[in-house]
């Protein structure tokens, strides 16, 4: 099972969420949405009530996170994001975007085998750090990365 | 690597370009050896030059007096102006090379030296360089296809039966792209095929993220394989209406970059270089993030560096240049291979004296052509002006005033914008002003005037935004321009603060800016989708055929604070 779906998840560049992927019959939906719905943290108004919703404490910044995002976002209402855990047994991604009126976007689960990969489209509404928060062998480490949202124009 | 004897040459020739001095070197020898380049190395020669703005023929371009580096790139090069310019390359003050790279004196020498530039004079130069060094490439960096009325009313095609007749062999972008995605498609996929690679690595498609260009190809010359990774432009559709290029998205792209630099080490390349539109600025960061590439051919920033900037990193050692603007300037690169790597280099950024070279006569009838259409038009004298007009500068140029307060004049608005577009040629005083001078600085797909009401609070964040743009710490977060040009808005600007901090004390008539107050604003260019108006240029026609006579504008400029000791300004 969990090597079929890492194969699937890397036949489509593991993309989807799983949310989607249920949908489709893609996955037996009670083994993919194993958790509940953060409702706390997803209409968290600040990040930091956001990272305490998902139980963090302490997380320590990682070489092992790739977090890709634009420098200058080219459309702020479609900033391409993607996060890439190498830290072993990696078990969920959560993207915060801090300035955002609910700063948690997305929270994806892994199950074991599967390659920590997240790759999405998120909406900012002004300049703001973009935080990946990943879950591994049960501890929590971060990237960060400002995201520039500019009204653009006068290039030389 | 013969790092001692690199330098030793390479001192030797700017030494010998750079003592001429002042009018005494009409003649004949004195010409040969300026263009005379010492041979060097074994054969590997690249020619580049880039952001000509479709200057088709010869013309005046002021260098800045104004041009800040903040943070790390406080008084480095590129952020060195007029005799801190002179002082930092060793050029000899009242010299023509003076006169190149520099803003000193310009009325004098630009009228000493003639005008610069001009496709003719270019491909004499570029026939001179291949007859020294045959096999040798040339690179054009882009901004090839935008800034003159006839690129603009022939969607480029002008510049690119010139840039064939020229012999560019490889070009990257960055205007050309507000010719429109469908466009730049059907020259690159017709015109240029077989004849000039559209190189770019950091445009991708925005669905599945396909590459548009080819990112990069391998050249032989003379026998030794060069790899040559094009770079185009990275904020296309952050500077200019997003619209043109709705499909495609840009960037930066180092992890690409890296990628393709490693492909072609691991395919043979003895030389890796970046033809690059990221801005001076933007390629020393990348230079020493991004390993393996030996040089970066540099552009978009206009900065006429003599000499490249060596920057350190993981691989080695990378060089930097930028070859200025406007057509001044043709770079020659001779590399020494040994051991299938670069052992050593001479550089050269050659100004394109048009008094110094004869026009090539196939390129001189192209230009005819092209131009017999609109010439006539263009040649309209509108008015004259009695006093230098200029654009180039961090704040503001003579010519903007002139945007500026025709835009003012015409819409009654109490302030105007004006973009800071590094473009545009200069016109000296007691010249007639003609469309065509108009057009240089006006000629863009989006040429639409605006009127708008604004706050107080959003005219101080649309500065704060602008000026970020220019002055962010961090490279990667500018987009290359110069500042917004103010009309009647008055403020002070302290380029070393950080965003929201950057604009001060801002007044209009003396009295202060209220932040619920509304104010009319007119300006042009506008990046917004579905905006329409009148073009800039018939605003600006009717204002100089009025006034006939264009007294010294009074520029508008922003009180600086922080940057008193900048080698930057002059």
């Amino acid at each position: 099972m969990h090597q079929i779906r890492r194969r699937l998840l890397k036949a489509i560049g593991g993309v989807i969420p799983l949310a989607a992927a249920a949908g489709a019959g893609l996955l037996r939906a009670g083994n993919a949405l194993a958790t509940t719905w953060n409702k706390t943290g997803f209409e968290a108004k600040a990040a930091a009530d956001a990272l305490k919703s998902l139980g963090v404490t302490g997380a320590q910044p990682s070489k092992d996170i790739m977090l890709t995002t634009p420098d200058i976002a080219e459309n702020g209402a479609q900033v391409p994001v993607t996060v890439t855990s190498k830290l072993p047994n990696t078990q969920s991604i959560s993207i915060i975007v801090e300035k955002n009126p609910f700063p948690l976007s997305s929270t994806y689960d892994f199950s074991s085998g599967a390659d920590g990969y997240v790759s999405t489209k998120l909406k900012l509404g002004q300049t703001s750090n973009v935080i990946a928060v990943v879950k591994a062998d049960g501890k929590f480490f971060t990237a960060t990365k400002e995201v520039k949202v500019t009204i653009g124009g006068c290039g030389g | 690597m013969t790092m001692t004897r690199r330098e030793f040459l390479h001192t030797l020739a700017v030494a010998s370009a750079a003592g001429f001095p002042l009018g005494g070197e009409a003649h004949a020898a004195a010409i040969n050896s300026f263009y005379d380049l010492h041979g060097f190395g074994n054969n590997v020669t690249l020619m580049h030059f880039t952001d000509c703005h479709a200057q088709l023929l010869p013309s005046y371009f002021r260098e800045p007096s104004v041009n800040i580096g903040v943070a790390a790139m406080a008084g480095k090069p590129p952020h060195l102006v007029g005799a801190a310019l002179l002082k930092h390359y060793q050029i000899s003050p009242n010299t023509k090379l003076a006169h190149a790279f520099t803003h000193l004196d310009f009325e004098r020498d630009a009228r000493a030296y003639g005008r610069i530039g001009g496709f003719a004079h270019l491909a004499t130069l570029v026939k001179k360089v291949r007859a020294q060094r045959p096999g040798a490439l040339l690179l054009d960096g882009g901004d090839t296809w935008q800034g003159s009325a006839t690129a603009l009313w022939t969607q480029g095609e002008d510049m690119v039966q010139a840039a064939k007749l020229l012999g560019v062999d490889i070009m990257t972008g960055h205007w050309e792209f507000t010719l429109g995605a469908a466009r730049v498609k059907e020259l690159v996929e017709t015109q240029l095929k077989g004849r000039i690679e559209f190189l770019a690595q950091n445009v991708s498609t925005t669905d599945f993220g396909d590459p548009v260009f080819t990112p990069w190809v391998m050249r032989e010359i003379n026998g030794v394989p060069i790899a040559i990774i094009g770079q185009a432009f990275p904020y296309v559709p952050i500077a200019h209406p997003r619209h043109f290029v709705s499909e495609w998205t840009f960037g930066i792209q180092e992890e690409k970059l890296q990628q393709s630099v490693d492909a072609a080490i691991a395919k043979g390349a003895h030389a890796v270089v970046l033809l690059s539109h990221n801005g001076m600025d933007v390629d020393l960061k990348l230079a020493g993030r991004v390993s393996g590439i030996d040089v970066i051919l540099g552009g978009h920033t206009h900065d006429a560096v003599p000499d490249p900037v060596p920057v350190k990193n993981r691989g080695g050692t990378t060089f930097v240049t930028n070859a200025g603007c406007n057509g001044k300037f043709l770079a020659v690169l001779d590399l020494e291979i040994r051991n299938k790597q670069v052992a050593g280099y001479q550089y050269r950024l050659l100004p394109v004296f048009s008094q110094m070279l004869d026009a090539d006569k196939a390129m001189s009838d192209l230009i005819t052509k092209v131009r017999a259409p609109y010439a006539q038009k263009l040649g309209e004298k509108l008015a004259v002006s009695e006093a230098l007009l200029y654009r180039r500068g961090n704040f503001n140029g003579t010519f903007d005033q002139v945007i500026l307060d025709a835009l003012m004049q015409e819409s009654g608005a109490e302030i105007a914008f004006s973009p800071g577009f590094r473009w545009g040629t200069s016109v000296l005083p007691n010249e007639p002003i003609t469309l065509e001078h108009v057009m240089n600085q006006t000629a863009i797909t989006y040429p639409y005037t605006t009127l708008t009401e604004m706050s107080g609070e959003m005219i101080k964040s649309v500065l704060e935004d602008i000026c970020d743009n220019l002055f962010n710490p961090d490279p990667y977060l500018q987009q290359g321009g110069d500042m917004v040009r103010t009309g009647g808005l008055q403020y002070v600007c302290d380029p070393t603060a950080t965003i929201g901090n950057r604009i001060s004390n801002m007044t209009l008539s003396g009295k202060l800016i209220g932040a619920d107050k509304r104010y009319k604003v007119a300006g042009w260019a506008p990046v917004a989708e579905g905006a329409s108006g009148r073009p800039v240029w018939e605003i600006v026609s009717r204002y100089l055929q009025d006034k006939q006579v264009v007294s010294a504008p009074q520029v508008n400029l922003p009180q600086l604070s922080g940057v008193s000791d900048n080698p930057g300004q002059a």
